[in-house]
């Protein structure tokens, strides 16, 4: 539980808080940004729980503000740090943007949802769905016809009831996000699929929906047999509004969903998963004078799918100077605030290979102090019409007690993860590229 | 939603309310602005269409609330505005009482017949906001005023008010316990436990939990039936609610271990959660009864449950992400099957925070085993060339560290290191001598090869830990290395320069030295030199009396005195590196919690709190029961005990400021002893410090796991958190430790 919640600019200056309990002064505060920056300047990590002089503060980042809580008891990070997200995430949904200017163009509104989303410091109503039907904008409205937020202790907490649309639909998205690592010998050394099924609901009433999945542990649990791949996920995550129980006695999702768009469940495969994209650099430097790369990029996927907007992020020293650049398909650019050159290829079929070279010149005398670090190489893709894992949508069943049809679209996409790399880029006589 | 339009109030709030001269002014609410407001909210009054101009004029005083100017003076007009029928105006008055109602006691009873007549809206929701607004206004006025109509909140047809009523009651006993317990609030609150409602049962239940720590006329303890019904609720209610239910369940003391295992599986549901603070309180949750259960299968089946989404966690923000693995740390030293097959899982990523890089480089030691243990040598190996140093550092330690831990891979650690030498960079170069210094005592006779090349580098040593490690590898081995003498004596050209460890650590060389090379003439005098320095022109004390010490040994009895320095040392492992287990039981009841980044026991940073521990029952399993902890009598509450410093010093068991070995305190021999001495210097300067203290603690432990030490009687009597100290003088647990006392309990820890 928290006893203050803030949020501060850069200069550590409250741009606005609340107070919970009495324990903990708000003068405190001002004390957050001295001690990170004292922290820095020690050479110490500013990691997001700290304590000083019997307050603890726990904070996160986001744009130009930071979101700090503080308590003087012994109490759940984790809640405190997942309510500031959830804070900040609805403070997004409200203002589109969090940051100075909106905080000071709704602050009003700010303070009404810190004293709904928090009472005493224990996190109370976090939906923004649900707060946005009782606080609003325009709030002369509620005084014309007072509503009670009956959905903040529905039973079904997330929808209200008398939601009505002319045409009912469900848009579906599949997206799975690629992480790996790709050692310097090549070998795979971590890959995890994040997939993430994201809805956009309008459906009227009070419908009740069930999910299938190619879930192999549904097989397995009803004894039945898939027709086709069943993928078996490690870890599941449901939005809150999905029947646990049921999933766990038989792997049935069911759920009555939330007015418009959610993240349904989230799951997680750590199966080996063959980079999609391989990229390998051929790094031939002479010090003091140049550097030149040869970089290979091939998609290790079926002919018939496409990658879009690939993006191939090489590390280049600072200090590189006078880029040349000829590559066989897309662009490349030279992006020094990112200390790597970038080669962009709009559309990169399954099955192709390219090869670009690069040249670099280096000053002639060298910084003693560069240590020789050696960044991945990184890579952004989207991969339309495909999921890496195999997952499908096998059905969506909608029954609302009007009966109405209502119909479900799928979309599947499989990407880049935050962390897509490859120490592949290898100085020349280690490792050899074999020209295509 | 189209954005506000808000900010304009906080400039308008300083120009256009003062005169123009006094824009400059630092203090902007000179009495006429407060006459400007005032003038203001009168003007409003007049043909004020649907109050949009007394909310102009509220809303310009928020702002300036905000901006953190004291508003006070305009309570009297303020409050006045709560006749007006408009929700949006009544908010920004409450809020104004919130802010300012304490400071002005008598001026409270104005605004008490609004909030009152409020209590009793036909809105839920302003019933709701009028009977929060008051809890939160700790004056006797209002806490009376607020009586009657909280009891009826309590008892309200809309769950909206009953849980924000639920709350209230846990507020105003932060402030008057009194008046609760006289108008008899908590059976009313306990009622709330039975109602329909999952949302109301969860508040309820959030304010139980804090009434039962505070006063002890509400006591809070499940019994099986009581907690199924909780969890029954646990299916709908919101997800912090959940949390609140959680945690509660750590009331429930089971009475037999099929109890604690029904449980489990009610809640094991709730490890799929998209909150991560859910997961992690049922994680807590599931390791605390499992503590009760005897069932090996159903343990590990938990066990095997858990895993997956501890992993899980690792894609989340990195502040989760780091909440998680100060856990999972702790987790898996007291479960070690969970997360055995998943140390790929902490590989770092290339643009992780370096505070999430080096906890999650902890737990791939932790979780290093021979099996994985070349991968994880190479990720260090990979790290060690980072930019950033902190992390850099740790990385070449910890691949030392892993020498010491695994055998098979200790001729690979020492090929990286030596790799990592030759790239000549200072730091990788300091780090890699300080852990090869521990590698030569944990492999006696096996990697001394390289001292010559250690040698080379000599010049390149500039910081103390790692310029004392090279001093007592060349004192240790001087009979092996043919120009000891020679080195020495360049290192002793600085002597009186030096930072203190590196002084005593010259001066044991220098005694090595000459009892391995005792015909040398350039030994005698080096020796002679050194022991005249230390006794007559050094000033710190514990140097020189060391000197001294030396000096008669070496006099007297040279036999004697080669015996006593160059005594057998007891070799060192990781293998007991592990915190203690109870300690670990007791810790592992704040999992998620501060308590539990921090791996301190809570009333050790934390004022007057009650510190918790597993409470015995007849389902206790004998392994969780042997290395029970028991807490302190209640007496001892009130012992003030230092605020912390702050975590991420001390968090970060390998800074390099930290006393270099631990084998000090255990060392059974008083030679070696002195020895050990010799090596850790920090113990003789700081012996009053308190990790010192602990580290003895935590050491006597050692072979008994905890309970018969007569020590230990002793420290109770003296101290109400002696039996505490395990959890955290084995804070240091990254440290190698002596052989000695490996305790095989592998198979206890499922």
């Amino acid at each position: 539980m928290a006893s203050v919640v803030a949020i501060l600019d850069l200069k550590g200056k409250p741009l606005i808080q609340r107070s919970y309990r009495d324990d903990v002064s708000p003068s405190n505060l001002e004390r957050f940004l001295p001690l990170v920056l004292e922290l820095e300047e020690e050479g110490n990590q500013v990691t997001p729980c700290f304590s000083s002089q019997g307050i603890n503060f726990m904070h996160i980042r986001h744009n130009n503000v930071y979101l700090v809580a503080m308590s003087k008891r012994n109490t759940n990070a984790a809640e405190v740090i997942v309510f500031l997200h959830r804070l900040v995430q609805v403070l997004v949904e409200y203002f589109k943007e969090l940051e100075e200017e909106s905080i000071r163009d709704n602050f009003v509104i700010i303070y009404e949802l810190l004293d709904e989303m928090m009472d005493f410091g224990y996190p109370q109503t976090t939906e923004s769905k649900i707060l946005q039907e009782y606080i609003t904008q325009d709030a002369y409205k509620l005084t014309v016809a007072p509503t009670a937020p009956i959905t903040v202790t529905n039973a079904v907490s997330w929808r209200s009831e008398g939601i009505r649309y002319r045409k009912n639909e469900v848009f579906l998205d599949v997206i799975e996000s690629v992480n790996l690592l790709v050692n310097s010998n090549g070998a795979v050394v971590r890959s995890e699929i994040l997939g993430s099924v994201k809805m956009k609901c309008y459906l009227s009433g009070m419908p009740e929906l069930r999910l299938g999945l190619n879930d192999k542990a549904m097989f397995e649990s009803t004894g039945r047999t898939p027709h086709g791949k069943a993928v078996e996920m490690e870890d599941v995550k449901f939005h809150q509004c999905v029947r646990l129980s049921r999933f766990e006695s038989d792997r049935t999702i069911s759920f009555i969903p939330p007015d418009g768009e959610f993240e349904l469940m989230s799951y997680r495969l750590s199966t080996p998963v063959k980079p999609l994209i391989w990229v390998e650099a051929a790094v031939e430097s002479h010090k003091g004078s140049r550097v030149e790369y040869m970089v290979k990029v091939k998609a290790q996927f079926k002919r018939r799918s496409t990658a879009n907007n690939v993006e191939i992020y090489v590390p280049v020293s600072d200090d590189a100077d006078t880029p040349k650049f000829r590559a066989s398909t897309g662009s490349v650019q030279y992006a020094p605030d990112k200390s790597a050159f970038v080669w962009k290829i709009k559309q990169l079929g399954g099955g192709r290979e390219f090869l670009m070279r690069a040249h670099f010149g280096l000053p002639s005398v060298k910084n003693a102090e560069d240590s020789e670090r050696r960044p991945p190489i990184t890579v952004k893709f989207e991969i339309p019409y495909f999921t890496v894992s195999g997952i499908q949508v096998r059905y969506l069943k909608i029954v609302e007690k009007s009966g109405y049809q209502a119909l479900p679209w799928v979309r599947y996409i499989t990407q880049h993860g935050d962390d897509y790399s490859l120490r592949t880029a290898l100085e020349k006589g280690s490792a050899p590229i074999v020209p295509m | 939603m189209s954005a506000g339009q808000d900010a304009k109030f906080f400039t308008r709030g300083k120009i256009q309310v003062r005169p123009a001269k006094r824009v400059l002014s630092l203090h902007p609410q000179t009495p006429a602005s407060f006459q400007e407001f005032r003038q203001e909210l009168q003007d409003a009054e007049l043909k004020d269409k649907k109050f949009v101009k007394r909310k102009t004029v509220l809303k310009k005083i928020v702002a300036n609330i905000t901006m953190g100017n004291d508003m006070s003076p305009l309570y009297a007009d303020v409050v006045q505005c709560l006749s007006v029928p408009s929700l949006d105006i009544k908010k920004m008055v409450y809020l104004f009482l919130v802010s300012y109602g304490r400071s002005k006691p008598e001026q409270i009873r104005y605004a008490l017949p609004s909030l009152q007549q409020d209590c009793n809206d036909r809105d839920p929701l302003v019933r709701a906001l009028a009977i929060r607004t008051m809890s939160y206004i700790p004056l006797p006025a209002v806490t009376k005023a607020m009586i009657d109509p909280l009891r009826h909140c309590l008892q309200d047809k809309d769950p909206y008010v009953r849980k924000t009523a639920a709350m209230c009651v846990a507020k105003i006993a932060s402030y008057d316990l009194k008046i609760l317990e006289k108008e008899e609030f908590f059976p009313l609150l306990k009622d709330l436990l039975l109602d329909p409602n999952p949302v109301v049962v969860a508040n309820a239940v959030a304010a139980l939990t804090e009434l039962s720590e505070k006063t002890k006329s509400v006591s809070f303890g499940l019994d099986l039936q009581a907690a199924s019904k909780l969890v029954v609720a646990l299916a709908d209610c919101s997800e912090w609610g959940q949390i609140y239910i959680l945690d509660s369940l750590l009331t429930f003391v089971p009475q037999s271990t099929q109890d604690a295992e029904i449980l489990t599986e009610r809640i094991v549901v709730r490890l799929q959660s998209a909150n991560s603070a859910v997961v992690l309180t049922t994680i807590k949750v599931l390791l605390y009864l499992m503590n009760y259960m005897d069932d090996r299968r159903a343990i590990e089946v938990l066990c095997r449950k858990m895993g997956p989404p501890l992993v899980t966690l690792l894609s989340s923000g990195p502040e989760v992400q780091y909440v998680a693995l100060r856990n999972i740390l702790l987790i898996i030293q007291r479960r070690p099957t969970v997360l055995r097959n998943d140390v790929k899982a902490f590989f770092c990523k290339y643009n992780d925070p370096i505070y999430v890089k080096i906890a999650k480089m902890e737990c791939m030691y932790r979780l290093a085993r021979d099996e994985n243990a070349h991968a994880v040598l190479a990720e260090f190996v990979e790290y060690a060339s980072e930019v950033d140093l902190d992390f850099m550092r740790r990385a070449v330690r910890s691949i030392g560290r892993l020498a010491i831990k695994i055998e098979s891979l200790a001729d690979k650690c020492i090929e990286a290191l030596l790799d990592l030498i030759a790239s000549k960079v200072s730091y990788v170069l300091q780090e890699a001598i300080i852990v090869i210094k521990d590698i030569f005592r944990r492999y006696p006779g096996k990697y001394e090869g390289i001292i010559p090349t250690l040698c080379e580098n000599l010049d390149a040593l500039d910081e103390p830990e790692a310029k004392a490690a090279m001093v007592w590898i060349i004192g240790q081995y001087a009979n092996r290395i043919e120009n000891a003498d020679e080195l020495l004596d360049d290192l002793l050209y600085t002597f009186l320069e030096e930072s203190i460890e590196v002084q005593l650590a010259l001066l044991t060389a220098s005694v090595k030295l000459f009892i391995h090379k005792s015909t040398s003439e350039t030994a005698k005098n080096l020796v002679h030199k050194v022991l005249k320095w230390t006794t007559e022109e050094i000033d710190n004390p514990d140097l020189r009396d060391r000197g001294f010490m030396y000096w008669r040994l070496l006099a007297i009895n040279p036999a004697a005195a080669a015996e006593v320095v160059l005594c057998e040392k007891p070799a060192i492992s990781t293998d007991t590196d592990r915190m203690e287990r109870g300690a670990l039981d007791q810790l592992l009841l704040h999992t998620g919690s501060l308590s539990s980044i921090y791996h301190k026991n809570p009333e050790t940073f934390i004022r007057n709190v009650r510190g918790k521990a597993l409470t015995d029952s007849p389902a206790l399993n004998e392994a969780s029961r042997k290395v029970l902890i028991s807490l302190p009598p209640e007496t001892h509450l009130t012992i003030e005990t230092e605020p912390p410093p702050l975590p991420s010093r001390n968090a970060h068991p390998q800074s390099p400021s930290l006393p270099p070995l631990p084998s000090a305190t255990i060392t059974p021999t008083a030679t070696a002893g002195l020895e050990s001495a010799a090596l850790s210097p920090d113990r003789l300067l700081n012996n009053n410090d308190e990790e010192d203290e602990q580290e003895d603690e935590s050491s006597s432990d050692e072979g008994d796991a905890g309970s018969t030490n007569p020590n230990h009687g002793k420290n109770q009597m003296r101290d109400p958190y002696a039996d505490l100290d395990g959890a955290f003088g084995s804070y240091l647990n990254d440290e190698p430790k002596p052989l000695e006392g490996r305790r095989l309990d592998d198979d206890l820890l499922l």
